[in-house]
């Protein structure tokens, strides 16, 4: 982690290199990966010189999101079921979106930044460093504090782990570290699209919440109380479908909506990966049509 | 008072020239409201009429959670950052010397900003969700009114509310955290989340008392018709003295802190 800097500079290979191939690929993204933990490594120690803002925007942090969790208790005050679901499999679902979401946007959080960083013009200092732009760009700013966002998810989920009346299989139970995992990749490249879509509308970075938050708040009710409609949509067109809903209705058992195949249960690693190339290929136009702010 | 009118009409262009920013603010409400809105429809579903609403009142509960999210700001976001970052930077020494009184300045511009967010960002997703589903919209014109009236007392409550936050910062310089409660309850307890009169037992009588239920829930029942006669007499009663006694909060804290608070810097 304390490398000095100027070794970095010397292998780094950069996004401008042009010999390409497996090797070279590899080569980057350990480079990327590698400079996105010193910038890390920066934040979270200058978070922690102030401690006690750190609990207290951590604990808020908690708060904010189990507060959405509180709803859903009041709900079931009034219901034994939402859409034919109970409290313990609608908290399964909640547990893992959350835990997955929060990964996400402890990870990859500040890329919603971009349009702000466009129009003032600070992005231009990300793109003479020697490093990959994303790469400083996920690590920018990066907020420990999002740590209470998943322990929330995290303890909803374990709640819904324990009260789901569900046979445990061993592939079963592999599901579940499965589905938060790519949730969280795919997640994460919906991010990086929607950062990618800022280079060019750049006022407009709050269609990318309806995706991420939006998303996120979808994914925590079972897909019976959407319209179908909208349930293909987020199937087809954002796969947000894959974060929780087929692998975890294969964990409870629950038909699938839109009659879709149980196979797919096993599909969120691959739809993470295709979510992944599509992602890095729109964030690769547009850092290519980044013109700056001029003058 | 025409200069607190000039500073009303800035409010508003301010937030106004943002076109882009604001159809994507349109498109996310819009979202929201879908998401919302079927939750509710599976919520009534298994209990027709809860809280004395039937599903198209609930429905029309979760529009009107859209469109005044923004006009009353019960995320935030209305001018409370600025004039917390003005405290701590000390530049609220040159507020204090300018010819204008500090609420009514703020107050003024909060009005504009309010004005600009019920017409940019809460007419449009409520014409989508009447689109979409079938609301229980009023067609008598003085429910509308009353239910104007309404909205207005609420943005004053709720400016009410974030000028005594934001007035926090004199004192701990730091104004992120109280911001950040005020913001949770602010979207907790003005319903935004789920009706407060679904609310059970003791917290509902404790959450519909609070300031906040002016924001969302009032107004609401307004407009679904469910305060009338001296129910919305009562309505407005209830609005106007939170605004009044949190404005005269504000007001007695406004001395206090440009009598006893030396501001920073040379």
């Amino acid at each position: 982690m304390a490398e000095p800097l100027s070794d970095q500079v010397e292998e780094g290979p950069g996004p401008a290199r042009t010999d390409e191939g497996p090797e070279s690929a590899v080569r980057a993204l350990r480079n990327g990966l590698r400079v996105y933990g010193l910038i890390v490594a920066m934040w979270v120690r200058s978070t922690m010189t102030y401690r006690a803002s750190f609990l207290m925007t951590t604990l808020a942090g908690f708060t904010v999101t189990a507060l959405d969790f509180i709803a859903i208790l009041l709900m079931f005050s009034h219901v034994d079921a939402l859409g034919g679901y109970s409290l313990g499999e609608i908290a399964f679902l909640y547990g893992a979106v959350g835990t997955a979401f929060g990964l996400t946007d402890l990870t990859m959080g500040s890329v919603d930044r971009l349009g702000r960083r466009i129009r003032d013009g600070t992005l231009d200092a990300l793109l003479v460093r020697p490093a990959p732009v994303l790469a400083q760009f996920a690590a920018d700013r990066f907020a420990l504090r999002r740590l209470g966002r998943i322990t929330q998810g995290l303890l909803v989920l374990t709640y819904g782990l324990v009260t789901v009346d569900v046979d445990w299989t061993p592939l079963k139970a592999l599901m579940v570290p499965m589905m938060v995992l790519s949730g969280s990749v795919i997640f994460a490249a919906v991010f990086v699209a929607g950062a990618a879509f800022q280079f060019w509308a750049q006022d407009a970075a709050e269609v990318q919440s309806s995706f991420t938050y939006g998303g996120s708040t979808l994914l925590q009710y079972p897909p019976t109380v959407f319209a179908e409609d909208l349930v293909r949509g987020v199937t087809f067109i954002v796969p947000l479908a894959f974060v929780n809903w087929l692998p975890a209705l294969y964990v409870l058992g629950r038909p699938y909506p839109l009659d879709l195949p149980q196979q797919l249960a096993f599909a969120p690693p691959l739809v993470a990966a295709v979510c992944c190339w599509a992602a890095a290929l729109a964030w690769r136009a547009g850092l290519r049509s980044y013109r700056s702010t001029g003058s | 008072m025409r200069l607190y009118g000039v500073v009303a009409a800035g409010g508003f262009r301010r937030f106004a020239t943002y076109r882009v920013a604001t159809a994507a603010g349109i498109f996310t409400n819009t979202v929201f409201g879908f998401i919302m809105a079927y939750t509710y429809i599976a919520l009534w579903d298994e209990r027709p009429r809860l809280g004395g609403y039937d599903v198209s009142e609930a429905l029309t509960y979760v529009w009107l959670g859209q469109a005044l999210l923004m006009a009353c700001a019960m995320m935030g976001g209305g001018f409370e950052d600025e004039l917390v970052e003005r405290i701590r930077t000390g530049d609220i020494a040159v507020d204090l010397y300018r010819p204008v009184d500090l609420q009514l300045y703020w107050l003024a511009g909060d009005l504009g900003r309010a004005a600009f967010h019920l017409l940019g960002r809460g007419v449009a997703p409520m014409a989508f969700g009447a689109l979409a589903f079938e609301l229980a919209l009023p067609g008598s014109v003085l429910t509308w009114a009353a239910f104007l009236v309404s909205v207005v007392l609420g943005v004053l409550v709720s400016f009410a509310i974030r000028f005594v936050v934001a007035l926090s910062a004199f004192w701990l310089l730091d104004g992120a955290g109280v911001m950040q409660i005020s913001w949770l309850a602010g979207l907790f307890f003005s319903g935004m989340m789920l009706p407060l009169n679904i609310f059970p037992g003791t917290l509902g009588e404790v959450a519909r008392a609070l300031p906040w239920s002016a924001l969302l829930q009032v107004p609401a029942d307004v407009l679904l018709g469910k305060s009338t006669g001296w129910g919305l007499a009562g309505a407005f009663a209830f609005q106007a003295g939170w605004a009044v006694a949190l404005l005269v909060a504000g007001r007695l804290l406004q001395s206090a802190a440009t009598r006893r608070v030396v501001v920073q810097g040379g």
